[in-house]
């Protein structure tokens, strides 16, 4: 699963570097803006079923890879 | 009695906030307070008009029956698309008769605050459908929507972080400091509304008669400045006055004029609508278009998105020719912008240097001002 969410960020931000630093600022290395938010939650929720609503979060809850990967695998747990 | 705008209103404002601060410093509960308050200033805010008085009403009452229904039918029967979609709309129906009856001149659905009323109440049916929302009280919505420093024009505030204010229990050490700040900022709001902005509005007097490039340039300078002191110097005394109630009301403008390109504008201008905008409509358009493939890459996109959210801004500051035509000329500013900064080179290059920062933002106030003159009416009167 971890991997899964690993490739739909890759491709939303264009980037694969992404997949092994897993700590990089995505907002200020400027590979995820607004379009890029809301096409991660919609490509998580078509291909993992994963519901993320858009307001529920803040910039700073999903501003690295592994804030995105830990949160995604919560709301997976929970179903 | 308008709201922020005349003496009479301060002297009822500063009784208010005087009996809210003696509650808040005993640590004693203020929620009936406000909305005894809120009731009573909306109706002073209407006056005397039976009519006008009874669609206030019949519209509030309209909001809160929708979303306490809504909450039930989605808490039993789930995420239904058709429902939602249904619900919004019956929401939305008031704003749109407004508009439409404004623009034909008939006195019908003019409701005291319903341009930025419908922002809160679309908000709280989007969030119930996306499930972020679970409770609501009947109490909770009616104060949400009557609170009197931002009934009639925002900041547009959102309904979970309003409710946790309103059952937020205060320390009176806490309370104190936010009184001190709430003060602070009904001082300098009106400083700003009624000493900076008039000056600006005396300034428009002299300016209007000619119609030359450079009486234009002045115009658009002055109506721009203008514009910013009297909303911005309203958004600050709502902030204020909501503090003294434990409601920290979120600040509608962050020094919009340093902006370095119009993106960043739209993040410290009428903060309250633009970031409304950007997660009710921008987002959920991009979603929608990116899961149905409208459009052939992220780029594009992105530019309709802009274009759409803009024009309806646009329409939403009233059904007039120049409104609209600001709409879609934002909307085309932020279109371009997002060319440029993803496929130049050149900007890529030099984004960091001091004397690229020091052009865009030169070109970015420019066509923030002339935006302005484009809205004033002054250009066009279509």
């Amino acid at each position: 699963m971890e991997d899964k969410i690993l490739d739909i960020l890759a491709e939303v931000c264009e980037e694969d570097e992404v997949k092994d630093d897993l700590s990089m600022d995505l907002f200020e290395e400027g590979l995820l803006d607004s379009l890029g938010v809301a096409q991660l939650l919609m490509e998580l929720e078509d291909n993992l079923g994963i519901v993320i609503a858009l307001t529920e979060i803040e910039k700073e809850d999903i501003n690295t890879p592994e804030k995105i990967v830990a949160l995604a695998m919560q709301r997976n747990a929970e179903g | 009695m308008s709201l922020f705008g005349e003496f009479s209103f301060f002297g009822v404002l500063a009784i208010v906030l005087t009996v809210a601060f003696i509650l808040g410093v005993f640590e004693k509960k203020q929620n009936w307070l406000l909305l005894i308050c809120s009731i009573a200033l909306d109706v002073c805010a209407i006056g005397c008009d039976v009519r006008s008085l009874l669609f206030f009403g019949g519209y509030v009452v309209w909001e809160i029956v929708l979303s306490m229904s809504y909450l039930r039918i989605r808490t039993e029967k789930g995420r239904k698309g058709k429902t939602y979609a249904l619900f919004l709309i019956l929401s939305i129906l008031p704003l749109v008769f407004s508009k439409v009856f404004g623009a034909m001149h008939v006195p019908l659905f003019q409701i005291l605050g319903i341009s930025y009323l419908t922002f809160k109440s679309a908000q709280v049916i989007i969030e119930i459908y996306d499930g972020v929302i679970k409770e609501l009280s009947l109490s909770d919505m009616a104060q949400f929507l009557l609170f009197f420093p931002a009934v009639s024009s925002g900041p547009i505030d959102r309904s979970r972080r309003f409710t946790e204010d309103l059952n937020k229990e205060y320390t009176r050490r806490e309370y104190l400091t936010l009184c001190g700040d709430g003060l602070e900022q009904l001082l300098i709001g009106f400083l700003y509304k009624f000493v900076i902005s008039s000056l600006f509005f005396d300034l428009l007097e002299l300016v209007q008669e000619e119609r030359s490039f450079l009486y234009m340039t002045a115009y658009a300078w002055c109506y721009g400045l203008y514009m910013f002191f009297d909303f911005a110097g309203y958004s600050r005394m709502a902030v204020g006055a909501g503090y003294f109630f434990g409601i920290k009301t979120p600040h509608n403008f962050n020094l919009p004029f340093i902006s370095k390109d119009i993106k960043e504008f739209w993040d410290r201008w009428h903060i309250t609508l633009s970031h409304w905008f950007r997660d009710f409509l921008y987002s959920r358009f991009v979603m929608q278009s990116m899961r149905h493939k409208w459009f052939k890459d992220r780029l594009t996109t992105a530019c309709a998105g802009f274009l759409v959210n803009m024009l309806v801004m646009g329409i939403w500051h009233g059904l007039t020719g120049y409104y609209i035509l600001y709409g879609l000329y934002h909307g085309i500013l932020l279109a371009a912008n997002e060319v440029w900064q993803k496929k130049s080179k050149f900007y890529k290059k030099h984004k960091k240097e001091k004397w690229y920062q020091a052009v865009s933002w030169a070109v970015t106030i420019h066509l923030v001002m002339f935006g302005f003159l484009i809205f004033s009416g002054h250009l066009i009167q279509i």
